[in-house]
């Protein structure tokens, strides 16, 4: 079966620091995959090649049977890519539900001038982020796990095949992971191919059915977590040793 | 303000806007000041979709003017065009200009356009003062056609400002409350964030440009026929910018109103301050105000307004 | 000649807006604001380039409560502060433009010195001698500032603070210290750079808005922050400049360095030695 992404010897370079040197790797439709790798190692960069936030200097990503690393940002978006921000990137002068309005217009109804079902629709999602009550709360003025919840409705709202959730837990308290850890098994359970990069060992290891693990822009190993979880080289990246 | 409120408004702006000139009780220096001021509605409008929506603040006010009063000069010139079409011919061009203008630096930082605006004010400056047949650095006497209906050529003027005003309001209110201005807002609060939330940012803000410069640019048209002259350096001077910009920020960014109320204000005051005490002090007045607004009350008057009314 | 001169007036730009990402429209405006002190001083009697030097620690008090205030104000306020600084700094020059109007009048301001007048020919070319004097100081100051910048602690601090700011808190020195000292470095540079543009040439309170584009040009010809960079851009502009007022006149001449600043950012927006 084809993978619903493909990324071939791609690479990445910053003046004179190599972030990505030739990273190669398949996701296959409706897996759930877990990127990891110590601070620097290029895991964000990697997913900001394939969301188009960045672009590659050499080779190829192909989603869904089409090369797009040529396109803008926006238009991958459009073709089924979502991401989530580490750092939360909420559009502050507008309302929690105003902040999925956006992607709602611009991907899912482009320029459709019905308001009132947008709105409904952006509704729906917010409940099911747990995010209803907020609805006309200012969006700066959400806590951190709300911010999180949001970034992660607000891609969602795009209707993604795919969707890179960059950090979303750090920071957040036991529960709080628990919380995002459950929305996005749910949303992985809808057909949803997800990445996830964390630091948050347990989480990764738990929701990932494959994990692959980075350090200083390539790729050390590759497995199922009980794989990479023995594995010495992962060990002495993180520690290391 | 909803729809249909608005379109009370602007119909009672226009039957005033036509309405008043057309009385003769009114003194004419009132019409001269007023059609200054309505200049000032449409250039701080036009400037607040592109520097208040988008947030890609710009010093290029005179350039985009300019550009649409020599367009004006050019068309009446070589073919006699009426006052209608020189407005159209102005901001056609100034339009493109400001597309150019976009599509050369919008990929860069905030910062990198507004120089870049300064850059095209002085250039175009160069280039009008270096063009003899329109009249170069020296400048151009211009004489006004014959006009109908109204007493005075001003007063007609002030009608056709008012027109303007009432549609670049409208245009501008339009583009706010619509999927545009949201995807304009989206872009100034996180241009990363609008992008991969779908929203096409380059072509969002181009259309933001050109639609400003060619508001700005109808604007400049009628200004030569207005002055019954034309020449390069008061056209493209730098005081177009900080009357915009500082109508703009002192009423408010965020809001189709801010504009207005702004200009009216500055507009007034300027008047006022010109003829008590001097034309630089006017200048220096704008500029503390603005300093002063962009300190301590950057929604604007009617950000203000909006708070005081939410308690 | 005129190139050198253009990179002195255009280092204070290069430190302030290369290095610290401060949006300053204003610096010609303070620039001007110094060749006007040095006019005061030197019909008093001094000589403009010790007005200048002495002007300097003046001017980076100035610096740093202009950027204390400005931080306050805006940079730490995130996201909507970077418009609202601009429009800052554009009120700003106003300001200080108007005000300069209001003080001096519009009337031009020229300074006398015993060199000034003066010229002294090599083979075929007159060089007047007022710009052998300006080019000399104008490299005095590139090369101290360069050697600032790369030798001493806080020179290096402040190319790290641009670069990496997280970084530098880390190594417990205090960024926005060190922002503050490096805007006051530059707004007395500007001093300096005041002093020698009158010595160049007379003087107007709106000729800031010119130099404005060939301060800017030159910065972002430059590439941001490169010291050395700033000179040889601002020698590439007045060369052009140059050749522009002999072929087609003085008229055109304003247009070069604005022109100039359009191309480079059109094509290569890091300049040519750019972070």
């Amino acid at each position: 079966m084809n993978p619903l992404l493909k990324i071939q010897n791609v690479s990445k370079t910053f003046g004179g620091f190599v972030a990505l040197s030739s990273v190669s790797l398949e996701i296959a439709q409706g897996e759930r995959f877990g990127l990891i790798g110590p601070n620097g190692s290029g895991k964000t960069t990697l997913i900001s090649c394939v969301s188009g936030a960045l672009r590659n200097e050499s080779g190829s990503i192909v989603f869904d049977g089409e090369e797009v690393s040529r396109l803008a940002a926006y238009q991958r978006t459009r073709r089924g890519i979502a991401r989530s921000f580490q750092i939360p990137r909420p559009f502050r002068s507008m309302s929690v539900l105003e902040n999925l309005m956006v992607p709602l217009e611009y991907v899912v109804h482009k320029g459709s001038l019905h308001v009132s079902d947008t709105r409904s629709e952006a509704l729906v999602l917010l409940k099911q982020m747990g995010l209803g009550g907020k609805a006309e709360t200012p969006s700066h003025q959400l806590s951190q796990v709300e911010l999180r919840k949001l970034e992660l409705a607000r891609a969602m709202a795009a209707r993604p095949r795919l969707l890179i959730s960059d950090e979303a837990m750090a920071g957040l308290s036991g529960s709080e992971v628990e919380e995002v850890l459950k929305i996005l098994f749910d949303l992985n359970a809808r057909g949803i191919t997800i990445i996830m990069i964390e630091h948050i060992m347990q989480a990764v290891m738990r929701f990932s059915q494959r994990v692959v693990c980075l350090d200083a822009g390539k790729i050390i190993c590759e497995g199922t977590p009980a794989e990479i979880m023995k594995h010495a080289e992962v060990q002495r990246a993180y520690l290391g040793a | 303000m909803s729809g249909r409120n608005f379109w009370i408004g602007a119909v009672a702006v226009l039957v005033l806007g036509v309405g008043l000139p057309l009385a003769p009780v009114i003194n004419e220096y009132f019409f001269y000041a007023g059609y200054m001021v309505l200049t000032f509605v449409v250039l701080a409008t036009a400037w607040n979709i592109l520097g208040g929506y988008a947030g890609y603040v710009n010093f290029g006010p005179p350039a985009f003017f300019g550009v649409g009063a020599y367009a004006a000069v050019l068309l009446f010139k070589w073919v006699q065009a009426p006052l209608a079409a020189q407005i159209a011919g102005g901001a056609a061009i100034a339009g493109l200009l400001g597309f150019g203008v976009g599509l050369l630096t919008l990929r860069l930082r905030g910062i990198f356009f507004a120089i870049a605006t300064v850059a095209v004010v002085f250039i175009m400056e160069t280039l009008m003062i270096n063009w003899r047949y329109v009249g170069g650095a020296t400048g151009l006497q211009l004489l006004r056609p014959p006009v109908e209906l109204f007493d005075s050529y001003t007063r007609m003027l002030f009608a056709v400002m008012a027109l303007m005003s009432v549609a670049a309001v409208s245009i501008a209110r339009y583009i706010q409350v619509s999927w545009i201005g949201r995807g304009l807002r989206a872009l100034r609060d996180s241009e990363e964030a609008a992008e991969s939330s779908g929203v096409p940012t380059l072509k969002l803000k181009l259309f933001a440009c050109t639609v400003s410069g060619a508001l700005m640019g109808a604007a400049g048209a009628p200004m030569p026929m207005y002055l019954s002259f034309i020449e390069p350096a008061s056209t493209f001077n730098l005081s177009y910018t900080i009357g915009a910009l500082g109508s703009a920020i002192i009423g408010g960014m965020s809001h189709w109103l801010g504009p207005i109320v702004g200009a009216i204000l500055l507009g007034t005051l300027q008047q006022v301050v010109t003829v008590t005490i001097s034309s630089e002090m006017n200048v220096l007045v704008v500029g503390v105000l603005l300093v002063l607004f962009v300190v301590a009350a950057p929604e604007g008057i009617v950000g203000l307004f909006k708070r005081i009314f939410k308690k | 000649m005129l190139g050198c001169f253009y990179a002195a007036v255009s280092i204070g730009l290069s430190v302030s807006f290369g290095l610290l990402d401060v949006p300053h429209v204003a610096h010609p405006a303070i620039m001007v604001l110094g060749s006007y002190c040095t006019w005061m001083l030197s019909v008093r009697g001094w000589d403009p380039i010790v007005a200048g030097v002495v002007l300097m620690p003046l001017f980076f008090v100035l610096g740093v409560l202009i950027y204390r205030f400005y931080y306050e104000v805006f940079e730490k306020r995130g996201s909507d502060a970077g418009v609202r600084g601009l429009a800052f700094f554009f009120g700003l020059a106003f300001i200080i433009e108007v005000g300069l109007i209001l003080v001096f009048g519009v009337d031009q301001r020229s300074v006398e010195a015993a060199y000034i007048g003066k010229s002294f020919s090599v083979g075929d070319f007159r060089i007047p001698m007022r710009m052998v004097v300006a080019f000399g100081v104008a490299l005095l100051l590139t090369f101290s500032l360069s050697i600032y910048l790369s030798k001493t602690f806080t020179g290096r601090a402040i190319k790290a603070v641009a670069q990496d700011e997280p970084a530098l808190r880390l190594m417990g020195a205090n960024p926005v210290r060190i922002k503050q000292w490096a805007f006051g470095i530059a707004t007395a540079v500007s001093a300096l750079a005041g002093a020698m543009l009158i010595i160049v040439s007379p003087v107007e309170p709106a000729i800031d808005r010119l130099y404005i584009g060939r301060t800017f040009c030159v910065v972002v010809l430059a590439g941001l922050g490169s010291m050395t960079g700033t000179l040889a851009a601002g020698l590439i502009l007045g060369v052009a400049e140059s050749i522009v007022l002999m072929q087609l006149g003085a008229s055109w001449a304003p247009a070069v360095a604005f022109s100039l600043l359009l191309i480079v950012l059109g094509i290569r927006p890091q300049g040519l030695f750019g972070r």
